[in-house]
């Protein structure tokens, strides 16, 4: 277990030599990968050894591990220290599992890139970052992690820089995330104030003694780590950066803007359970806000044609989903499905990175300049990608939460803890039924994109269908053991129900013990969560069968010669209008305080006028006055002097 | 004895020698009121010398010797500088003006 400071450790090397090789010689290709990939792989090694141990001694309290001292600053004494723990275990075993497919997968992506070795060292920083965040043993070292992994989404959202859109987009997410980082700050400020500590274990322990139940204190620090979390994980008010985000590399869209950095507000909300159970209210709050993301981003989904914005905005919708589970109470639950998302996720967003790759290679061949992301330039691909289709085909179904597949325990697990908080609470119904129309929506626009990009008549193009061809086995062998995690990726959590152990649930257990002790987890009969299950099921069959019913695929048009939409379909494809309503909201206003006040008045006025200028004026102005007196000629100065002296002893002798 | 028409001369060689230094343009001219607003502050010293002691009397040989130093300097440089521009009228020397 001592061995855990090599988790981030490697990573961080592979991103010393990228960095490095990427100054001195980016065309060395191949020792980019075999760094990249090999240190992801060899941190997922020993980040299964970390875990067998952990299993093994089964401690109650976390295992830290001080390695120096950081702030020494009177009582406050913050040291560079990693925890290992039951989350922490969880959420490293996904990064560095995960992390290293999506790494093999960008082998075969991004090889033809003049950036390649810049691209695996921003990745590889990324991890390293990523994993800071999990591990930490206290909020500070969390919070370089979390610092560190908007960062790398910054880098790396605008990796094709030179595109204008691209920076944008990095922009925009750094700025949303800094907006979000100001209430993980004032957060922890608050923390110091009450409990005088800032380590994980010390402020847990305190916590209950000095914040009462429900009282200000406590939902004030819980709803500004949860402002956090909206930022990191793009929940309303601060999503509208997540689908911006896809113009990074795809493996990107898929390891940070799917499977690990968004989900960093998840594990927050988790780790700190102990606050959340302080403040019933907050909890309300994260629920609710969890599940209305839930459904507002599933129905922009409905009416997106790019078939990453899509997965964007599924992605923002799960994380409500996830949201729903921690803001419950039921943390197993939210980080239960926070694991299967990885998965299936993951897997949707390679599909996804194979299927551009291929529509990519065929307008490239022929010199066309067609949108190879518009799901209405494909059609009909699983004649030429079969293995992608297949496999994205088991995604689908995983996330619409078909039983017997890893999104259906997951999804279900949180929707039967919201709709058991509902007997003490109403208002959880609410969340219920909110996340219950968000999963038919999810069942439906994943229906639609997989018969949209899939099946139905090619809409490519004659000339470029020749060119289409399936991704080569670097790609699609990381896409084969996600697709099996997805399959398979519930066994860690059955339900007792169907002679399951909830595995996770009891291993997550000495993490979320303290929290559940303040607000115990309530529990509805196995009737009722049998008829849940049922309800859940059918709502997802029924959505992928509408999509089935009510699609057209053969009256689509390819991109170019589309009619633009109307009514509420319109609506939707702009996404309610919420990036032009931020945008006169708050850009435009921004922009105008910062050009006419800030710039031609402070700046320019104040900073430059009086500032700078004034006093060069002034001294200017005595210079010259100065400069009258030197007359030159010696007269004067002898009547000055004389003047002088006069003045002097008429003073002296008054 | 003799205090107050003592100072009263003095009093008026001193402004002699300094409406003379503030009116007259040519160098040599106002060097010479200088040395009349020198040896009219000697008077003032031997003067009260009379009366205080010798200590006034020791200054004024001091006052002859720095006037004297500055007689050959000033004058060297007022050769000097009628040598560059031939003249000696200050208002012709302004090289310093601001």
């Amino acid at each position: 277990m001592s061995l855990v400071w090599l988790v981030p450790a490697l990573p961080l090397l592979g991103f010393l030599v990228n960095g490095t090789i990427a100054v001195v010689r980016p065309r060395a290709k191949g020792l980019v990968s075999v760094v990249g990939v090999g240190v992801l792989l060899a941190a997922f090694g020993v980040a299964l050894m970390v875990a067998r141990a952990l299993a093994a001694a089964h401690p109650d309290a976390p295992v830290v591990f001080r390695y120096w001292d950081w702030m020494p600053v009177g009582t406050l004494a913050v040291s560079y220290a990693l925890q290992v723990d039951a989350l922490s275990v969880v959420m490293m075993l996904v990064v560095t599992g995960v992390g290293s497919l999506i790494h093999l997968f960008s082998v075969g992506y991004m090889r033809a890139d003049a950036g390649y070795a810049r691209y695996f060292a921003y990745l590889n920083l990324f991890v390293f970052f990523m994993l800071t965040l999990v591990l930490g043993a206290n909020f500070p070292v969390t919070f370089v992690g979390w610092e560190g992994v908007g960062l790398c989404s910054y880098l790396l959202i605008g990796f094709w820089f030179s595109d204008t859109v691209n920076a944008d987009a990095g922009k925009k997410a750094f700025i949303m995330n800094r907006i979000g980082d100001f209430g993980f700050l004032i957060a922890m400020f608050l923390i110091w104030r009450y409990t005088g500590s800032l380590d994980y274990t010390t402020v847990f322990e305190r916590a209950p003694d000095v914040l009462t139940l429900g009282g200000g204190a406590a939902t004030a620090i819980a709803l500004w780590l949860f402002l956090g979390c909206t930022g990191k994980s793009a929940q309303i008010p601060l999503y509208t950066w997540l689908p911006d985000a896809m113009a990074g590399p795809t493996p990107v869209s898929a390891l940070i803007h799917a499977a690990t950095m968004v989900t960093a507000g998840v594990f927050l909300v988790a780790r700190t359970n102990v606050l959340f159970a302080l403040a019933p209210v907050a909890q309300a709050v994260v629920a609710g806000v969890g599940a209305l993301t839930a459904l507002f981003a599933a129905t922009i989904a409905l009416k997106q044609w790019d078939i990453k914005r899509v997965l964007a905005y599924s992605t923002v919708s799960q994380l409500g989903y996830m949201f729903v589970g921690v803001g419950t109470g039921a943390m197993a639950a939210g980080i239960f499905h926070l694991t299967t998302h990885a998965f299936f996720k993951a897997l949707l967003f390679l599909g996804a990175g194979s299927v551009i790759h291929a529509m990519h290679h065929a307008y490239h061949a022929t010199h066309a300049h067609d949108d190879a992301q518009d799901m209405r330039n494909m059609g009909g691909l699983s004649r030429f990608l079969p293995w992608t289709a297949t496999l994205m085909w088991i995604a689908t179904l995983a996330i619409a939460g078909i039983p017997p597949l890893s999104g259906f325990f997951s999804k279900d697990e949180i929707l039967g803890a919201a709709f058991a908080r509902g007997a003490a609470q109403p208002i959880w119904y609410l969340f219920w039924a909110l996340g219950l129309a968000a999963a038919l929506l999810t069942a439906f626009y994943m229906a639609r994109l997989m018969l949209y990009t899939f099946h139905g008549p090619n809409r490519t193009g004659a000339r470029e269908q020749v060119h289409l061809h399936e991704a080569p086995w670097v790609m699609t062998g990381p896409l084969v053991l996600l697709g099996m995690l997805s399959v398979v990726g519930g066994v860690i959590n059955l339900p007792e129900l169907v002679g399951g152990t909830t595995w996770l649930h009891h291993w997550l257990e000495p993490v979320t013990a303290a929290g559940a002790a303040l607000a115990p987890a309530a529990h509805v009969t196995h009737r009722t969560e049998w008829v849940l299950i049922g309800g859940a099921v059918t709502v997802a069959v029924v959505g992928i069968a509408a999509a089935l019913r009510a699609l057209d695929l053969t009256a689509l048009v390819p991109a170019r010669s589309a009619p633009a939409e109307t009514g509420l379909g319109k609506v939707l494809n702009r996404k309610w209008y919420v990036d032009e309503l931020y945008e006169a909201l708050f850009v435009r206003p921004t922009v105008w305080l910062s050009r006419n006040v800030l710039w031609r008045v402070v700046d320019v006025k104040l900073v430059d006028g009086a500032g700078v200028n004034g006093p060069a004026a002034a001294s200017r102005i005595l210079g010259w006055l100065g400069g009258r007196l030197q007359t030159g000629e010696l007269g004067f100065y002898a009547t000055v002097f004389v003047l002088g002296v006069v003045a002097v002893l008429a003073r002296a002798l008054k | 004895m003799l205090l107050g028409p003592s100072l009263a001369v003095s009093a008026v060689l001193f402004a002699i020698g300094t409406a003379g230094v503030l009116l007259r343009r040519n160098a040599i001219v106002i060097f010479m009121c200088v040395e009349l607003m020198l040896n009219a502050v000697n008077l003032t010293f031997v003067a009260f010398a009379q009366q205080l002691g010798t200590g006034g009397q020791i200054f004024v040989f001091f006052v002859m010797a720095v006037a004297a130093a500055e007689a050959a300097v000033g004058l060297a440089i007022v050769l000097a500088v009628y040598r560059h521009k031939e003249t000696v009228d200050l208002q012709h020397i302004n090289l310093l003006k601001g």
